[in-house]
């Protein structure tokens, strides 16, 4: 009999039972819940008279809808304070454990929750939110569900699911200076397509991925649901372990022996049967800007924005749509497309590590935000927040120009004040281009890596980082 | 808990959403979904597309449409129920495309919208059938898995245990999920060593 991917064991070991042909019953180990996914889904509860299962599986604080300016909570919209303070009552009502935006304790919770060492290896995660996808990098499947899954969790502790395909994506060689997960990401989307991983999960690994860190791996997996896949993941290693020891939820000293013990048997069996595998050259990776509005419509940063038919027939049209949309011309260089906004943040590049790069580049090259951009950094949660002023990297990036603001998905996705403004042009480090993403239905959207966002906020327009910070990588 | 009524065949006119990778902001802007309900969404369908020109959702012709015909990818993106909510509440019953987006055509399947897949030859005759003769009536049969249009017959597929979930009427999910509660603890037990929850914070 064939090895098994890592996929399979955890997939298998969190089998109830086959419900129909194909159809099973999967365990979620843990249940991150939001306020816009969920309300219709505890008003489900209630009217079937039905209770949440197992609340200490069961994560709850508000991320979508929180300002990211003065009172997370009050200084929101009174539609999105109605759906925080929604949430908090239905965490009461269930005793859930909740993170509370008023004491502080918020933020993205693909964010927050692998901070507090809530993510371990072989779980099942579900979150009524797509980009769950990111936990993954953890050794974890990690499904996006929709509000009557969310319900479904909330009373049953499991979801109804169908085998996915399993395709090795094994990225070899190493990531130049200068070039990031997310450029990898989007690298890799561009040439699978946003519909190349559908019914597939993305097993990430080789050597460029084993070099990675947790939050670079967390990029990679929160990426893959663009490109199709319902989730991505990363064999857990010693990285994996070393970033969650001593964290708040990760087991105690005393269990920590016995966990990684079990950890380190989740591994793809070296003759593991793929449904598909794919080997990429991490050295051919260059960094990438979107041009369009899908994910996949990506150039790298020194080439000039595609021709429509230079593009395969079946994506012509809609690469003439998306560039009139966008107001961009085929044929001149990406290079030089004037900006609005910058934004650094979200789900995707909202990590300490993605700050900390970006104020270091800044403070050593000194340069700052062009006077006709308005910039954004928008922590992934108040503990990155409290990490930049703790090592004042605050100030360097306030000094440079930027707005350093709250915790909150922010600009990323239009639920929330913050928002772009009639045909503003927004380079930003999230995962969506998709019209109207960021809150204005003509708004438009080119996605980047938090150092590309950095080098178009101080040149007022997209620019090659590696130009623009000369020293970079160095 | 009561089950779900079958769905065998969904038959109506279509309408046809051109293009790929239609997602589901979309279907469903963002800023439809501050409201703590779903009631009303049926307004806000495709709302930035429709104010940006023509759209079939406007179009009289396909006014009493229960049946949406599109191309590949279709409903990508966000995990928003928001999205099928609005259709089914606009008056979708059944989505025919070449492909989905995965989330999307789970929350169909829970809030029992049809979604089936089309060979993409067939899929662009029947869409252009739908074009050309907007009030041709269309029938899909899950029990033959059968999509027949005017005289001419495609083969459609979806996962059979979703298949079965409609025509048995379990598709509404909590039902079968709640069967067997035991089954679940068993499970619980089992990956609590390994994987403490995280419990009160």
């Amino acid at each position: 009999m064939a090895g098994r991917a890592l996929y399979e064991k955890i997939f298998d070991s969190r089998v109830v039972r086959e419900v129909l042909p194909g159809r099973y019953q999967l365990f979620v180990d843990l249940h991150l819940v939001n306020e816009v996914s969920s309300p219709q889904a505890f008003e489900a509860l209630q009217e079937r008279g039905l209770d949440v299962r197992f609340p200490d599986r069961t994560i709850a604080t508000a991320d979508h809808a929180v300002a990211t300016r003065g009172n997370p909570v009050l200084d929101g919209s009174p539609e999105n304070i109605r759906q925080v303070l929604k949430l908090r009552d239905n965490a009461r009502k269930h005793a859930l454990p909740y993170l509370d935006p008023e004491r502080g304790e918020h933020g993205i919770l693909h964010v927050l929750a692998p901070e507090r060492g809530m993510v371990m290896p072989g779980m099942t995660l579900a979150c009524g939110d797509s980009h769950s996808s990111t936990h993954g990098a953890f050794g974890a499947l990690a499904f996006g569900i929709g509000t009557s899954q969310v319900r479904d969790v909330l009373a049953s502790q499991s979801l109804l699911m169908e085998k996915l395909r399993v395709r090795r994506i094994s990225v070899e060689g190493r990531l130049g200076p200068g070039v990031y997960a997310k450029d990898l990401a989007l690298h890799l989307i561009r040439l699978l397509g946003s519909k190349g991983g559908v019914g597939f999960a993305h097993e990430f690994a080789g050597p460029v991925v084993e070099a990675m860190d947790m939050e670079a791996r967390m990029t990679l997996c929160n990426m893959a649901v663009e490109g199709g896949a319902r989730c991505g993941y990363v064999e857990p290693d010693d990285v994996t372990f070393s970033y969650l020891k001593g964290r708040e939820h990760a087991p105690s000293a005393r269990a920590w022996n016995r966990c990684q013990a079990y950890w380190r048997t989740l591994r793809s069996d070296p003759d593991a049967e793929y449904d598909d595998i794919l080997s990429l050259d991490a050295d051919a990776v260059r960094p990438c800007v979107t041009w369009g509005t899908s994910p996949d419509q990506s150039v790298a940063v020194d080439q000039p924005i595609p021709h429509p038919r230079s593009l395969p027939p079946d994506q012509q049209a809609a690469a003439v749509e998306a560039l009139a949309f966008m107001g961009l011309e085929p044929g001149r260089p990406i290079v030089g497309t004037p900006i609005d906004v910058a934004f650094i943040g979200s789900c995707t590049n909202g990590r300490i590590s993605d700050l900390e790069v970006v104020a270091r580049l800044l403070n050593r090259s000194g340069m700052k935000v062009a006077p006709a951009v308005k910039a954004l950094i928008v922590p992934g949660s108040r503990a990155v927040r409290q990490e930049l002023h703790r090592r004042q990297l605050d100030t360097v990036l306030e000094n440079a120009g930027f707005e350093v603001r709250d915790a909150g998905c922010s600009l990323c996705c239009g639920m929330n004040v913050d928002q772009l403004v009639g045909r503003e042009v927004c380079a930003s480090s999230s995962n969506r281009n998709f019209k109207g993403r960021q809150g204005s239905p003509t708004g438009r959207t080119l996605l980047m890596s938090p150092v590309m966002v950095a080098a178009a906020a101080v040149s007022g327009a997209v620019a090659d980082a590696r130009e623009v910070f000369e020293e970079h990588g160095a | 808990m009561t089950g779900s009524p079958p769905i065998r065949v969904v038959r109506g006119t279509a309408l046809f959403i051109a293009g790929d990778d239609v997602d589901t902001d979309q279907i469903m802007p963002s800023r439809f979904l501050r409201s703590t309900s779903f009631t009303g969404l049926e307004q806000h369908v495709f709302e930035d597309l429709r104010q940006a020109g023509p759209h079939p959702f406007d179009d009289p012709l396909h006014a009493s449409a229960s049946i949406l015909i599109a191309e590949r990818n279709f409903g990508c993106g966000s995990s928003r129920e928001h999205a099928p909510q609005g259709l089914a509440r606009w008056g979708i019953r059944a989505i025919i495309a070449e492909s989905f987006g995965e989330i999307f055509a789970a929350n169909c399947t829970a809030i029992g919208l049809v979604c089936v897949t089309l060979a993409r030859a067939d899929r662009q005759s029947l869409s252009k059938a739908c074009v050309d003769v907007p009030d041709a009536p269309l029938c899909i049969d899950l029990r033959r898995q059968r999509v027949e249009a005017a005289g001419a017959g495609f083969a459609c597929t979806l996962p059979e245990g979703r298949r079965q979930q409609f025509l048995d009427g379990s598709w509404d999910s909590l039902s079968l999920l709640m069967a067997d509660p035991a089954a679940v603890e068993e499970v619980d037990a089992r990956t609590r060593v390994f994987a403490p929850p995280p419990g009160v914070l």
